[in-house]
């Protein structure tokens, strides 16, 4: 497939809208996955993650706005488009009665791939999410884990140009966690265009190239993650500890003297720690994370 | 019909997937085959010991009333009614249920929906599968009355095409029915004021032509009725009104078929 000027752009997204009755999921979102990275959608839940990822598939139709999957505008391209797409949904719909194997088959059949490369990219599938010693077993019998894999897997029977993943490890163990990380970021590093949904702060923060923060239907900032600290948190932290009372004292006083600052449940931070004169309270710095990004343009907490 | 008028601007190197294009349907019905080796012992039981219930029953209860109905045996008029009343139950219900199940409980709808499969090949993938079985088991009460003394035909080997044509129309009925109602408990209303009256007043057990005139032309315009006749015909012998019978077959099968797409899609796609 030669390279042509659209493929360099595996997602794009302009003034999209999608309302629902009276609520507005999505409120003129645009959004650029350059091919081969990481785009990372980082947001709490209702902040129009999953709504933008059906919009994806074309299992929800926008109201306004520009869509175009690999060079292909949706809604009317939409099925050549996920011809070349894999997707991670974040609820696990697996066929639980049938093996592993069983499974990723019926997705051979699903995104048509030919009669004699099938076992081929069962075989990879099962390599890549290291399921091989357990190919014959039931989908009900395996752990949470592995399920997730399997669900990774089954998205890449035929080695998709683009994965969407919603919410690829939530509600699994850090450990898990971790080998799921791992597996990921081994498809992005071969090349595949990634469009992940996130409300895990280190999630993003390790496999996104591109952070796109997404609150109330919006992109509020975008950015790689460590120049959106940067930009918008400066390199340090204060955590100030102490009684609510306290607590509020301290507040106020920085609110006076025009810190920025942000209220977590048993502590007040102050940002830009690096830029504070000796009146500083005592407290306890560390460097500056995503999550105070997020925090500072929303003001929202993410869970 | 189905085939979009697809003007091919030939510069896409992969051609275009049309509508209802044909690995679509596959994908579908290869996850229907596969899934259907671990439940086949339950589902061939209910489809085809109810309805041998009912020939059975009816047979030896009214048979011992009546020896004869239209000229023939009663328990031939049974054997070849109750083939109909199997293609009914192992389409509608499979329909309803199935699809409710995989739509709203196992997301299953989601992850086809997510690979190059459209809503409308979605549907006709899953009535023609169901569709296909109801074809074998229709044949079920047919094989039993035999043995209680049917003698077989040639004309008994259409039979599994008629339990395919109304099955067809039957299990696109039972889709759009799931895609109708929010709640699975709310199937019991079509059971009781729907399916269970054109179940009986379909000319399996009694003949219509007993019946007061208004549901003589209620029977008429039954599905199910027409069923019943196509297959006593295929048996005994096929007239000119078993075109009729197969016309309002066909026309059932696509108005349901084109129904149950559209609230298909308004169910699935937002």
């Amino acid at each position: 497939m030669s390279p042509s000027p659209q493929d360099a752009v595996a997602i794009r997204l302009r003034g999209v809208v999608k309302r629902y009755g009276a609520v507005t999921a999505v409120n003129g979102l645009d959004l650029t996955v350059p091919a081969g990275t990481c785009v990372g959608l980082l947001g709490p839940n209702g902040a129009g993650k999953s709504t933008t990822m059906k919009l994806l598939t074309a299992q929800a139709i926008a109201d306004e706005g520009e869509l175009e999957v690999l060079g292909l505008p949706l809604p009317g391209e939409s099925k050549a488009a996920r011809a070349q797409m894999g997707v991670v949904p974040q609820l696990d719909n697996l066929d639980v009665t049938l093996t592993v194997e069983q499974n990723l088959l019926v997705f051979t059949h699903l995104y048509r791939i030919g009669r004699g490369e099938r076992s081929a990219a069962i075989e990879r599938a099962l390599q890549i999410s290291n399921l091989g010693d357990r190919r014959g077993a039931k989908v009900n019998e395996l752990s949470g884990g592995m399920r997730r894999r399997l669900l990774i897997a089954r998205a890449l029977v035929h080695e998709p140009r683009l994965v969407l993943l919603d919410e690829p490890t939530v509600g699994l163990d850090p450990q898990v966690r971790q080998e799921l990380w791992a597996l990921i970021d081994r498809l992005r590093s071969e090349g595949t265009s990634i469009l992940m949904s996130t409300h895990y702060i280190e999630e993003a923060e390790r496999l996104a190239d591109t952070v796109v923060v997404v609150s109330h239907g919006e992109a509020v900032a975008v950015g790689r993650p460590g120049d959106l600290v940067a930009q918008h948190a400066g390199r340090e932290a204060l955590e100030v500890y102490g009684p609510p009372a306290r607590l509020r004292e301290v507040e106020a006083d920085a609110q006076g003297r025009g810190w920025p600052t942000r209220r977590t449940g048993t502590s007040v931070t102050i940002l830009r720690a690096e830029d504070l004169d000796g009146e500083a309270p005592a407290g306890e710095r560390r460097p500056a994370n995503l999550e105070d990004v997020f925090v500072l343009l929303t003001g929202e907490e993410i869970a | 019909m189905a085939a979009e008028a697809t003007t091919t601007d030939a510069m896409v190197e992969a051609p275009r997937p049309r509508r209802l294009d044909r690995p679509a349907l596959t994908g579908v019905l290869v996850r229907e085959v596969v899934n259907f080796g671990s439940y086949w012992r339950a589902s061939t039981f209910s489809s085809t010991v109810e309805p041998t219930i009912y020939l059975l029953a009816f047979g030896f209860g009214f048979g011992s009333l009546v020896s004869e109905v239209n000229g023939l045996d009663y328990v031939q008029f049974v054997g070849t009614g109750t083939v109909a009343t199997a293609v009914l139950f192992s389409s509608v219900f499979p329909a309803m249920f199935g699809t409710f199940v995989k739509r709203e409980y196992q997301r299953t709808y989601d992850a086809i929906l997510a690979a190059p499969v459209d809503t409308e090949e979605l549907v006709t993938a899953e009535a023609l599968w169901i569709a296909a079985r109801s074809g074998v088991y229709g044949c079920v009460p047919m094989l039993v009355a035999m043995v209680f003394g049917l003698d077989p035909s040639w004309g008994m080997l259409l039979v599994p095409f008629i339990g395919f044509l109304a099955g067809y129309g039957w299990a696109s009925f039972g889709v759009l029915i799931s895609a109708v109602m929010k709640s699975i408990d709310n199937f019991s209303y079509v059971t009781s004021t729907i399916i269970t009256p054109l179940f009986l007043v379909a000319g399996t057990f009694f003949p219509i032509s007993g019946l007061p005139e208004w549901a003589q032309v209620l029977a008429n315009i039954n599905p199910l009725y027409h069923c019943v006749q196509l297959v006593r015909d295929a048996v005994f012998g096929l007239v000119w009104a078993d075109l009729w019978h197969v016309s309002f077959l066909i026309a059932f099968g696509l108005a349901a078929w084109r129904l149950a797409i559209n609230r298909m899609e308004k169910r699935l796609i937002d």
